[in-house]
């Protein structure tokens, strides 16, 4: 080994503490970037995997009612390799032991032939015997979800009449990966899909002869949207809602929504991290490299050239960011792995396969070797711009001059201590700066992780709160009579009763259009509210139709333009209506009219389709059983139970990301005032020293030294709180999901947990350099020149 | 006059012994040094380095304890006190002057006099002692601003400001040239005699051993010689 790598090697082991912390930032940087990235990966290739196996179709659409014979017709669509026509029908779910509605979607299947798409995967139990009635598979999350047994009874609502199914197995689908009814959120406890016999089934619906759901796979190189529009023409007399892609399918949407999320937080979170950790390298290589300003000239003395005393410093950084990539990928690995198995089960892919892409680990690591030379480099520029004598001197004095305010004239009003502190901050500014802006990304980091649980509560207060305030919400089968009210006011547990319309209706300006519901509203409803982001409620206006701003944009229409509206059922009207107003809703693509324009509109009488209803607790179980008994209502949906499911959800995984961002924000903050500190001591070690030998004791040296830090760190948390939230309003921006917002509400709570994670990175930082004060050498000082 | 020159020793060290481990090597710094200095002495200590002159120096400052024997200033065992007692005792009665300074930089003349005034119990205002070192004109320098002359009559003036009953110096003119040495050594002198501050001072240089009242040789960690010059000289009168 040749002596200048022993060097290396000594300089490296002296270092080891500092080069650990720093090495463990880059860790976080590198395992966030490769977590994010190979479960993005992972992720994406499962659900291609499995769409391909399982055959998903490329085009959905559902009718009122087609005849079979229809399907050859459809077959001969130009690009249009298969057809499957099928039975699918939402009715009412009751399951032994639970007092709540569950809404079941009934998919009719045949066993013995099964369809060359939308693939079941039977997970547990059986198939139902071919032509069977009375048995059925269901989807396994909701067998799951609700801690069912195959074997299980269960009563749904078939036209009207309760029948008996005994759950036979249970299975995956590729169309519902997510099963959601459409509203955007997990919906396992409350929707079940299931499969049954299709005859029976059709039978029981009729629809003999018949279909409502037409699924098409589509050779290499169709055209989609031609595809989709033949089929529109095709069933249109029917009764057709119109085909969609997978990109509008909802259970597709969902699930890569989520994993496209992955590739915001794994970029801008680690890029963060890289940035922090070069220039904690830039500041402890620039005094490491200065502190040995007498060994390089020695060196140069005998004959080594910069060339080589370069590469000398950065092979100490090499070292650094190895180590650091090491624990990276090896972080990267575990928690990717995890993250992956957590999204797994999440989906319920029937493969689990975890993979680590070579370019991830690369450009990871090249990243982070980029950050650690960007760093090193500044520093060993400077010296190697000395002579070889200039080096052996030993630096000039530092310079200081009076602060500002005492410039100013008010020197009275701080100590000599405060000034030794205040002085030395102003005469590093770029170190102060560059701790500060340390501690500024620690803060953001954390805030841009934590805000999401605020943002979520607000989400659930704003739409269960302020938008949906009935406990209850029923759906017609056909559309009734308004005094359908007084009907249902007069069941139990009834305290108000609030009666809508609500027409599905496509929305088009131009070539833009847009599959949404039309919902007409009673002047001055109170269960059923349109309220803005800002909490303000607003009001249908009359004469027209008020849309989220969401959906006007995406149509591109202001108010006053004229929308061209097709009613999607009943005598499937095309008639038009002005934007009367926009407003700015958290969720949802809506569209909203006065409950009498939007009959006049449609051309019927004063007809409802369904009500929000207020109910007092103690009845609500007698309520839902009289329900269950009542042909005509079609869907109940108890808002409170959807709550509880969401919040339950959305906190467990908040919670993971939470504790994995705090972790990493502490390490920064550690890796930051730490490395800081040391630098700090290292240089006034000899000051310090001197002041313990005149009668200082080790709290006031202490103060000193850490009182700059102190500083550093009152002046970043602020600023790390405007910082992060620029941050999250940076990935809310990034992030855009199609139909809702994210607030972007952070709570004082959440500002005050990341300032206090922060300080204590700095208290434990301070309690690790507070020691090595206490162990200050006083006799070496009187004998050595700093 | 000499404020303590009738009272008994300020110290009594007795059989005092040191042993460093030094990796695998046992230095023995000291091997039973026996003391005694009375108040308003002026000693020098001579001797070669290693001799053990500056471990007996750093025992009688507080800032390392002996092996074994033990020392008593006026009436605290500086044997049995702990940290803290050390740095009491240090920041009550001790005024240290370093071979090389040792001002914080970020400090102005006053203020680093004030450092140490502000933590003594009835100090000289700042001012005053920068005046007793004649620096009365550069009180607002920065240590960058001072030469090294200045630097040490600084260092000094922030040792006598508390008014300590000794001024402990180890090598004070070592960093400096011929005549700025003397006119350090003069300060250290005045105070001597002014104020009656006992004063301790290292040095290899054997001609600044006349202007002490007694000179100490030490030697392989023992006291080898003890000279009492027949006249004391000023600093003005040596030279080297």
């Amino acid at each position: 080994m040749k002596a200048l790598d022993r060097k290396l090697l000594r300089d490296l082991w002296s270092l080891k503490t500092q080069a650990l912390s720093i090495a463990l930032v880059i860790a976080c940087g590198i395992g966030g970037f490769i977590a994010s990235f190979s479960t993005h990966d992972s992720l994406s290739w499962s659900r291609d995997h499995y769409y391909d196996n399982a055959r998903l179709p490329h085009v959905f659409a559902s009718v009122k009612r087609a005849p079979a014979t229809l399907a050859d017709k459809i077959r001969e669509i130009p690009g249009v390799s298969e057809v499957e026509t099928r039975v699918v029908r939402d009715t009412q779910l009751d399951v032994p032991g639970i007092v709540q509605p569950i809404i079941a979607r009934l998919i009719g299947h045949d066993f013995e032939h099964p369809p060359g798409m939308n693939r079941l995967a039977l997970t547990g139990g059986r198939w139902p015997a071919p032509g069977a009635r009375g048995e059925a598979v269901v989807n396994e999350r909701f067998m799951e979800a609700r801690s069912l047994d195959i074997g299980i009874e269960v009563h749904v609502l078939l036209n009207g009449k309760r029948e008996r199914l005994r759950i036979v197995g249970t299975v995956l689908s590729p169309e519902y990966i997510y099963a959601t009814r459409g509203g955007g959120m997990p919906d396992d406890e409350w929707f079940a899909v299931m499969w049954a016999d299709e005859r029976s089934l059709a039978a029981a619906f009729d629809m003999e002869g018949a279909f409502n759901s037409v699924l098409l796979r589509l050779a290499r190189g169709a055209s989609q949207d031609a595809a989709v529009a033949a089929l529109d023409r095709l069933l249109e007399p029917y009764g057709t809602y119109g085909g969609v892609g997978r990109e509008d399918q909802a259970s597709h949407k969902i699930v890569t929504q989520e994993i496209e999320q992955q590739r915001v937080t794994g970029t801008i979170l680690p890029a963060v991290f890289l940035l922090v950790a070069a220039f904690i390298l830039n500041v402890v290589l620039h005094r490491q490299v200065n502190a040995q300003r007498g060994d390089i000239a020695a060196l140069k003395a005998l004959g080594y050239d910069d060339r080589a005393i370069a590469w000398h410093y950065l092979q100490l950084t090499s070292a650094i960011v190895a180590l650091g990539v090491a624990l990276g990928v090896a972080l990267g690995y575990r928690l990717g792995l995890a993250l992956t198995g957590l999204y797994t089960d999440f989906f319920h892919f029937p493969e689990f396969r975890f993979r680590l892409l070579p370019w991830v680990v690369i450009v990871g690591a090249l990243s982070a070797l980029a950050a650690g030379y960007g760093g090193a480099l500044a520093a060993i520029r400077g010296v190697l711009r000395l002579r070889a004598a200039e080096a052996l001197r030993p630096p000039a004095p530092a310079q200081f001059r009076p602060l500002l305010i005492e410039r100013l004239g008010y020197a009275k009003l701080v100590s000599p201590a405060q000034r030794m502190i205040l002085r030395n901050l102003e005469r590093r500014p770029i170190r102060a700066m560059l701790t500060v802006a340390g501690v500024v990304g620690s803060v953001a980091i954390l805030l841009s992780g934590t805000f999401w649980k605020d943002a979520v509560d607000h989400f659930i207060d704003v739409q269960f709160n302020e938008v949906q305030r009935a406990n209850v919400s029923l759906a017609f089968v056909e559309p009734v009579a308004r005094s359908v009210a007084w009907e249902i006011e007069r069941l139990p547990g009834v305290e108000q009763v609030e009666i809508s319309r609500i027409i599905p209706v496509r929305l088009s300006v131009g070539a833009r259009s847009y599959r949404t519901a039309l919902t007409g509203l009673s002047d001055g409803a109170r269960l059923q509210r349109i309220v803005n982001a800002e909490l303000e409620e607003a009001h249908p206006a009359s004469g027209g139709v008020v849309l989220t701003t969401r959906l006007a944009e995406r149509l591109r229409v202001a108010p006053g333009d004229i929308l061209q509206i097709e009613m999607l059922e009943g005598k499937r009207i095309r008639t038009e209506a002005r934007l009367a107003g926009m407003v700015r809703e958290l969720a949802g693509m809506n569209a909203y009219m006065r409950l009498d324009e939007l009959n006049a509109l449609a051309r019927e009488g004063p007809v409802v389709s369904g009500a929000g209803l207020r109910v007092d607790p103690a009845n609500e179980a007698k309520l839902l059983a009289r329900l269950k008994e009542m042909p005509g209502v079609a869907v109940v949906i108890v808002n409170r139970t959807l709550l509880e499911t969401f919040a339950e959800t959305s906190a467990r995984n908040l919670l993971f990301f939470t504790a994995i961002l705090t972790a990493f924000a502490a390490t920064i903050a550690v890796g930051v005032v730490y490395n800081n500190a040391r630098i700090q001591l290292s240089e006034r070690a000899w000051e310090l020293a001197s002041l313990r030998v005149l009668g200082m004791t080790r709290g006031e040296v202490s103060v000193l030294l850490l009182g700059e830090l102190a500083i550093e760190i009152a002046i970043a948390i602020p600023l790390g709180f405007i910082a992060g939230f620029w941050l999250s309003a940076l990935i809310v921006a990034l992030t855009h999901p199609e139909v809702f917002e994210i607030p972007l509400i952070i709570l004082p709570d959440t500002y005050l947990f990341a300032g206090a994670a922060v300080v204590a990175a700095g208290v434990v930082s301070a309690l690790i350099v507070r020691n090595r004060i206490d162990n200050l050498d006083l006799v070496a000082v009187l004998k050595t020149r700093e | 006059m000499n404020a303590y020159s009738d009272q008994g020793p300020v110290f009594v060290a007795r059989g005092i012994t040191k042993v460093y481990r030094m990796g695998e090597v046992e230095v023995h710094a000291l091997r039973g040094v026996d003391l005694e200095v009375r108040a308003g002495e002026f000693i020098v200590l001579l001797g070669a380095s290693g001799s053990g002159k500056s471990t007996l120096l750093n025992i009688l400052g507080g800032l390392d304890t002996p092996t074994a024997g033990d020392v008593r200033f006026l009436d605290h065992e500086l044997t049995d006190a702990d940290e803290s007692g050390l740095t009491r005792y240090r920041r009550e009665h001790v005024g240290f002057v370093f071979q090389f300074y040792n001002l914080i930089p970020s400090l102005t003349a006053r203020e680093n006099v004030a450092l140490v005034t502000d933590i003594a119990e009835q100090p000289m205002p700042p001012e005053e002692a920068l005046e007793w070192v004649g620096l009365g004109e550069r009180l607002d320098h920065f240590p960058s601003q001072l030469s090294g002359g200045e630097q040490q009559r600084v260092a000094i003036a922030r040792a006598i400001a508390k008014r300590p009953q000794v001024l402990l110096c180890d090598e004070p003119t070592g960093a400096l040239d011929y005549e700025t040495g003397k006119l350090v050594l003069e300060v250290i002198a005045k105070t001597n005699a002014e104020l009656g501050t006992t004063a301790i001072v290292i040095t290899h240089n054997a001609a600044i051993a006349a202007i002490a009242d007694r000179v100490l040789r030490l030697a392989n960690g023992r006291i080898a010689g003890e000279e009492r010059p027949e006249r004391k000289l000023t600093p003005a009168e040596i030279s080297w």
